[in-house]
């Protein structure tokens, strides 16, 4: 559950230890971060992304006119209540594993009779002259699964497979700097800089990151899904850009979101 | 037409609390675009929240204020069912006003 | 509703037993699913500036240490890996290894090089505090590597500690198989001057590191 929080007023005073000799930076710093993190979840700009995403989703849209009313998110058309805490799912009218964005956009084509490349136009909003629909519509759909328990059918053939390639995806040495997902996200304890990393390999670690995404990205000014994670974090690895959508992001997200299974999803969130 | 702030405004014992986020993108005309361009400043300027007619919060922003900010603050009175006006005016002269009713 | 029939079929399906696997946990190698995923990676990338998809292509070391991940590698890889990447080092003509902690300390700050946000005409960083505590004034630091503060104090301020540090960052898959650590020299991150203006980080006597 999001927290309401008292103040926000001095919330960005970080403790900091004095240095003498070798310090162990650890507890005291971590501490006051994570309050620093609590005091941003009031406000917290992705409502506004919901708002426009809600609003988005009841209008007749494209050259066909029609609304993601029909659109069907794995539980009936229309249904947006709870969708985003079973998605990836497989999908048997795209005979494909669709994650939220890819079949929104499967949506916007098949139903509200857009092309390909003008649903995808800008999938990555940078500031108020250049926004992304995508992502305020997932802002929308998750904020509907607000404490509803990940249920990503991982045992559904289809989505067992996406998973089981995800896994391998996570553990891929690749670019020039030999980094995987796993050289950051492989073990308890890690840190790059000061920014905690979250576990994925372990079940904790997984429920907390997954259940947080979509979030607004206060560094960014923006509302970021998961697929946007997924590309930012390959581009960090050093390697070629992940096309939106594409089957290993929606192994990768499979894997995860499913690793999440059973946690209440928690977003939209915010984050640094 | 700006984007609509999102208003939350609660009776707490004898004091109303209000809540707003507002969508402005309060470019501190500091940053520079990929071409090394500097992007202009724009951001809110003035800040005004009336209960019936009485202003109970006013205040006046500069570039400090980060980009969809969030105020929150409370003010002696108010009832349920109540209305509270908020405006911003900004430094292009765009301004929005939204109101809400206090629970 | 039809989705409730595809999914009360394929839930009867999973009950007869068609699924092998269960997804708690590595299934052993065996299939091919490596194989289909290094095959998915590459058809869901696109190049972008100087990140081209031959990025994807593994070499040995980077193939065996996907295939071992998660479990523990087996001995006879390990030293197979390590000789490997061993070989790999070159060292400078001068035999010079120690350059000036000053810019050691500059390139260990930054996280520049080889994104495809980054200018491939700029220096790259080695980003050493993403990983690592190294000055004790530098209070942003990682702990995916170890400490590495008074890394010359505490090995002796001799040509075998110059000579570690500068293999340890050359290739740091010499000496501990599949290391998070990138292969600084064997990819050619870091030129040969930055190489030896970090090892002179870790082992000047006058650097912050060992203060």
């Amino acid at each position: 559950m999001r927290k309401t929080m008292q103040s926000v007023a001095a919330a960005g005073a970080v403790a900091i230890v004095a240095a003498t000799g070798a310090p162990a930076l650890g507890q005291s710093t971590s501490d006051e971060i994570a309050k620093y993190r609590e005091a941003l979840q009031d406000g917290n700009p992705a409502e506004l992304w919901e708002a426009r995403g809600e609003a988005m989703w009841k209008t007749p849209r494209g050259p066909a006119k029609v609304s993601f009313e029909r659109c069907d998110l794995g539980l009936g058309p229309g249904v947006v209540k709870g969708a985003y805490a079973q998605l990836p799912r497989y999908f048997p009218d795209a005979k494909r594993v669709m994650d939220l964005e890819t079949r929104l956009v499967w949506c916007m084509v098949n139903q509200q009779g857009m092309t390909e490349a003008a649903a995808r136009k800008t999938v990555f909003g940078n500031g108020s002259e250049k926004r992304s629909d995508l992502e305020a519509l997932a802002a929308y759909v998750a904020s509907q699964s607000q404490g509803v328990a990940m249920n990503v059918p991982i045992d559904e053939p289809h989505v067992h497979d996406m998973y089981r390639l995800g896994e391998k995806m996570f553990y891929y040495r690749g670019g020039t700097h030999d980094f995987a997902c796993a050289t950051c996200h492989g073990d308890d304890g890690r840190r790059i800089r000061l920014q905690d990393l979250p576990n994925l390999t372990k079940t904790e670690g997984a429920q907390k990151a997954y259940t947080t995404w979509p979030a607004y990205r206060v560094s960014q000014g923006e509302l970021r899904t998961f697929q946007w994670r997924l590309n930012d974090c390959f581009r960090q690895q050093r390697f070629p850009e992940l096309e939106y959508g594409s089957d290993a992001s929606i192994a990768l997200t499979a894997y995860l979101a499913g690793r999440a299974n059973g946690a209440a999803y928690d977003g939209p969130a915010i984050k640094r | 037409m700006a984007d609509p702030m999102k208003i939350r405004a609660n009776l707490v014992g004898d004091s109303t609390e209000v809540k707003v986020l507002m969508s402005h993108e309060m470019e501190t005309g500091q940053r520079k675009d990929a071409q090394g361009n500097v992007i202009p400043a724009w951001f809110i300027q003035k800040v005004t929240v009336l209960h019936g007619d009485k202003i109970v919060l006013s205040a006046q922003w500069g570039p400090a204020v980060s980009k969809n900010p969030f105020v929150s603050f409370r003010f002696k009175g108010g009832a349920k069912g109540d209305k509270v006006k908020i405006t911003w005016v900004d430094s292009r002269n765009d301004t929005r006003t939204d109101e809400a009713t206090i629970a | 509703m039809r989705t409730f029939v595809a999914t009360r079929v394929a839930m009867m399906i999973s009950a007869v037993g068609v699924v092998l696997h269960g997804c708690a946990s590595a299934p052993p190698e065996t299939d091919d699913a490596a194989a289909r995923a290094a095959a998915m990676m590459k058809s869901s990338f696109k190049a972008h500036g100087q990140a081209t998809l031959a990025r994807l292509d593994q070499d040995e070391t980077q193939r065996l240490c996907s295939e071992y991940a998660g479990r523990p590698l087996p001995a006879p890889i390990v030293e197979r890996i390590q000789k490997a990447n061993l070989a790999t080092i070159r060292y400078p003509g001068d035999n010079n290894l120690v350059g000036d902690w000053k810019a050691g300390e500059k390139i260990a700050q930054s996280g520049q090089g080889f994104q495809y946000s980054d200018d491939p005409k700029g220096p790259a960083g080695a980003n050493c505090y993403a990983c690592h505590q190294l000055s004790p004034k530098e209070l942003s630091y990682g702990t995916i590597g170890p400490s590495l503060y008074r890394f010359g104090k505490l090995r002796g301020y001799t040509d075998e500690t110059r000579r570690y540090a500068w293999q340890k960052i050359y290739n740091a898959e010499a000496f501990a198989a599949c290391s998070s650590m990138p292969r600084f020299g064997y990819h050619g991150i870091l030129t040969e001057q930055q190489i030896r203006d970090v090892v002179a980080l870790l082992v000047d006597p006058a650097s912050p590191v060992n203060q």
